[in-house]
């Protein structure tokens, strides 16, 4: 992915339809995303009960959001003098190369060659276990799904719960196939233990902990972490350095907009009041202090978000605490599953977020894979209108506006579909050129014609449209019904 | 300042039949018109409109859609409530002409049409506060929440509120009643695999509801769950909540 010359993932038979209906094909996937989504969404609404509390709840998330992002560049300087002033080193980078850079230097500068990670999705914008394995660092993933296909050779399916594709028995045959002396077991219980005595062990001989960043406070200087496993905790504080990673967009003004935020955060996306463990992370280890880390650093990301900031009506993107409740009340989402995305973010938020990351020309087929139902826009607990950006992104794949800061705008136009939309404009425009096409409909309609392109499709599990034998025009003519 | 009967009701009132129920459900978009003729109401069917524009807008072709609903925009000058028999199209008109008329010529005439539109039912139930006499035999029908009726057009309860006054009706609930059916305009052609999955999983909840009739209030979602309905040989056919409305309560 990036600009590296590679074909659009978004392209011909490798495409997302391609995916999407490989996957459609395979019954473990299909079941395994329908229990586990319906599940989430089951355990979401049952936090969220009251309608006037949700409402209430969710309008309070969306102003800090609203509010943090209306003062951005200010909030980021302030957040780095206070990071600073705490002991935390601050770095900038404004590609996933540039930060996979900043953080290879920092282990090499330190002999570092062992790596425990806690999860973060910005690592995983910037390959960086790859990227890390490729210059002879080990980079271990701590948290139990992390682990889990890490091991598998894969990549995250969600963004909470990234080994949300495999079933217990799946787990269970990749335990007894990858880790030494595990004994072949389908027990969740037992599962855990395993991973818990490999992953022990990594804790104590590692010589760096890198984790993600849910939000970032500029008043304090704090980073926030929440997790439920406690290895968050441990790849945070064991280890002798800290490197935290976070998109530009996560900083929050105040210490008072942290509680609000993660109640949304932990309610939408797992049904949970609020997680096991709460990470307030402000500098390393103070003289006299017996734990935490000797050096706490911070890598800020750009990546294409101070692009999505400079368009008025996209900056909401922005907003996203990435919760994942769009992609767990997706119906598209839910039948094809996350890898069918072929991008960091999969669901609703994804295909709002990577065409404008990796480019409309390049990936415009995720704006449209999408009925705009609108579940998604309903449950974001900071009020994305994520159906309204699906249709601004789509206009701006086919359509390069003047002025346009959005990456790859109107390169994916396509003559065909451009003209279609033409004709039929000429023939819902005008009421002469509308009798005549709604008189073939009616009259002709229900001849046989083969069933090629938008029909075919359409009939694959459907009985053919039949239009009516005459117009509700004709109909309200004959019946008398005023024309004005 | 809109025409106000006695009692409180409009004296006239626009009818905006939409141009999946001109094409494929008029007896439906009949029915709708009849629904408010009988509650002493003047419908005025201006016979140059077509259609509201949305499956242009919805597919980023913003300059085809405003001049479709331009053309719209024109036919209902006179300061009557516009009532749709669609949830999608009325919250098409509602929710997205001021924006897709910003800054044009016709921006107040625009918004002004998306301040008095409603959906068919929602008219009856909030509007009108019609009451209901059901003639018919006893029946067992389901209900498709349409999304856009729901989120766009904010319109869930007033159907359901219509068919509670019906003695002789069986509500059964659908499973999964908020999930998209799969329609989605051009999303059905697009991605018809994820689209077929989608209506294949809807298709077969109403089967498993028992009933006789999958009702709803728009054309889209009733030609898409109608036909799937119709391929996999269920008996469950799709009727418009308009027509049903109108059938249950003529006696006949």
């Amino acid at each position: 992915m990036g600009a590296d010359g590679a074909p659009p993932p978004g392209a011909g038979a490798h495409g997302f339809r391609a995916r999407a209906t490989a996957a459609l094909g395979d019954p473990q996937v299909r079941a395994n995303f329908r229990r586990a989504m319906d599940g989430l969404m089951a355990k979401r609404a049952a936090l969220f009960a009251d309608p006037a509390e949700w409402r209430a709840m969710r309008a309070l998330g969306a102003s800090i959001r609203a509010r943090t992002l209306a003062r951005l560049p200010e909030l980021l300087e302030r957040l780095e003098e206070r990071c600073r002033a705490n002991g935390i080193e601050v770095h900038w980078a404004e590609t996933t190369a540039e930060a996979n850079e900043v953080v290879l230097d920092l282990l090499r500068a330190r002999g570092a060659t062992r790596v425990v990670k806690g999860k973060s999705m910005v690592s995983e914008e910037m390959h960086l276990n790859d990227f890390l394995e490729a210059h002879g660092v080990e980079s271990l993933e701590s948290d139990l799904g992390e682990y889990v296909i890490q091991l598998d050779g894969e990549t995250p399916s969600h963004i909470i719960m990234p080994a949300i594709h495999k079933d217990r028995q799946q787990i269970a045959r990749l335990f007894g196939r990858k880790i030494r002396d595990a004994a072949y077991s389908e027990d969740v219980d037992e599962l855990t233990a395993t991973a818990r005595r490999v992953l022990r062990r990594k804790f104590e001989e590692a010589d760096a902990g890198i984790s993600g960043v849910n939000c970032a406070v500029a008043e304090t200087g704090t980073l926030v972490l929440i997790e439920n496993e406690g290895n968050g905790r441990m790849s945070t504080h064991v280890p002798p350095l800290h490197v935290a990673l976070m998109g530009l967009e996560k900083v929050v003004e105040r210490l008072e907009d942290v509680p609000p935020l993660l109640s949304l955060l932990t309610r939408s996306a797992t049904g949970q009041l609020v997680t096991t463990y709460v990470n307030m992370i402000s500098g390393p280890r103070s003289p006299g202090e017996k734990d935490g880390p000797r050096e706490v650093h911070l890598v800020v990301l750009d990546n294409g978000r101070s692009r999505i900031y400079e368009d008025e009506e996209l900056a909401v993107t922005l907003r996203c605490i990435r919760c994942g409740a769009c992609m767990n009340h997706c119906p598209v989402y839910t039948r094809v599953g996350g890898h069918a995305y072929d991008a960091v973010y999969p669901g609703p938020i994804g295909k709002v977020l990577t065409p404008q990351m990796e480019g409309v020309d390049r990936r415009h087929e995720l704006p449209h894979a999408s009925s705009l139902c609108g579940a998604c826009a309903e449950v974001c607990p900071v009020e994305i209108p994520i159906t309204r950006l699906l249709v601004r992104l789509r206009a701006e794949a086919s359509t390069r506006r003047v002025g346009s800061t959005v990456l790859g705008a109107g390169g994916a136009r396509s003559g065909g579909e451009a003209l279609s939309w033409r004709l039929w404009k000429r023939a819902f425009g005008s009421p002469g050129a509308y009798r005549l096409v709604s008189w073939l409909a009616t009259r002709l309609g229900r001849l046989p014609v083969p069933r090629l392109g938008p029909l075919r499709a359409w009939t694959s599990v459907r009985t053919a449209p039949r239009p009516a034998r005459r117009s509700l025009h004709e109909l309200a003519r004959e019946k008398g019904v005023p024309d004005a | 300042m809109e025409e106000v009967g006695a009692n409180g009701r409009p004296g006239t009132v626009y009818f905006f039949g939409t141009c999946l129920v001109d094409l494929f459900f008029p007896e439906a978009g009949l029915a709708g018109i009849e629904l408010l003729r009988r509650e002493g109401l003047r419908v005025v069917y201006p016979q140059a409109q077509t259609c509201c524009g949305q499956p242009a807008f919805n597919c980023g072709y913003r300059d085809e859609a405003l001049s479709v609903a331009r053309a719209q925009v024109a036919l209902f000058p006179e300061p009557w409530p516009v009532v749709v028999p669609s949830g999608s199209c009325a919250g098409m008109i509602r929710t997205h002409y001021p924006e897709l008329f910003a800054g044009e010529p016709d921006e107040a005439a625009a918004r002004g049409l998306a301040g008095r539109v409603h959906e068919l039912t929602e008219f009856l139930v909030d509007v009108l506060h019609v009451s209901l006499v059901d003639r018919g035999e006893p029946v067992k029908v389901t209900w498709h929440a349409s999304c856009h009726a729901m989120r766009e057009a904010g319109v869930a309860a007033q159907p359901k509120a219509l068919l509670a006054q019906l003695a002789n009706v069986e509500l059964v609930p659908l499973g999964r009643e908020r999930e998209c059916c799969g329609f989605g305009g051009t999303f059905s052609v697009r991605e018809p695999e994820i689209s077929a999955a989608m209506v294949e999983d809807k298709a077969a909840d109403v089967a498993a509801t028992g009933a006789a009739l999958v009702l709803s209030g728009d054309g889209g979602c009733l030609l898409n769950v109608g036909g799937a309905l119709e391929r996999q040989g269920s008996r469950a056919r799709p009727r418009h909540v308009a027509e049903f409305l109108l059938e249950r309560t003529r006696g006949r």
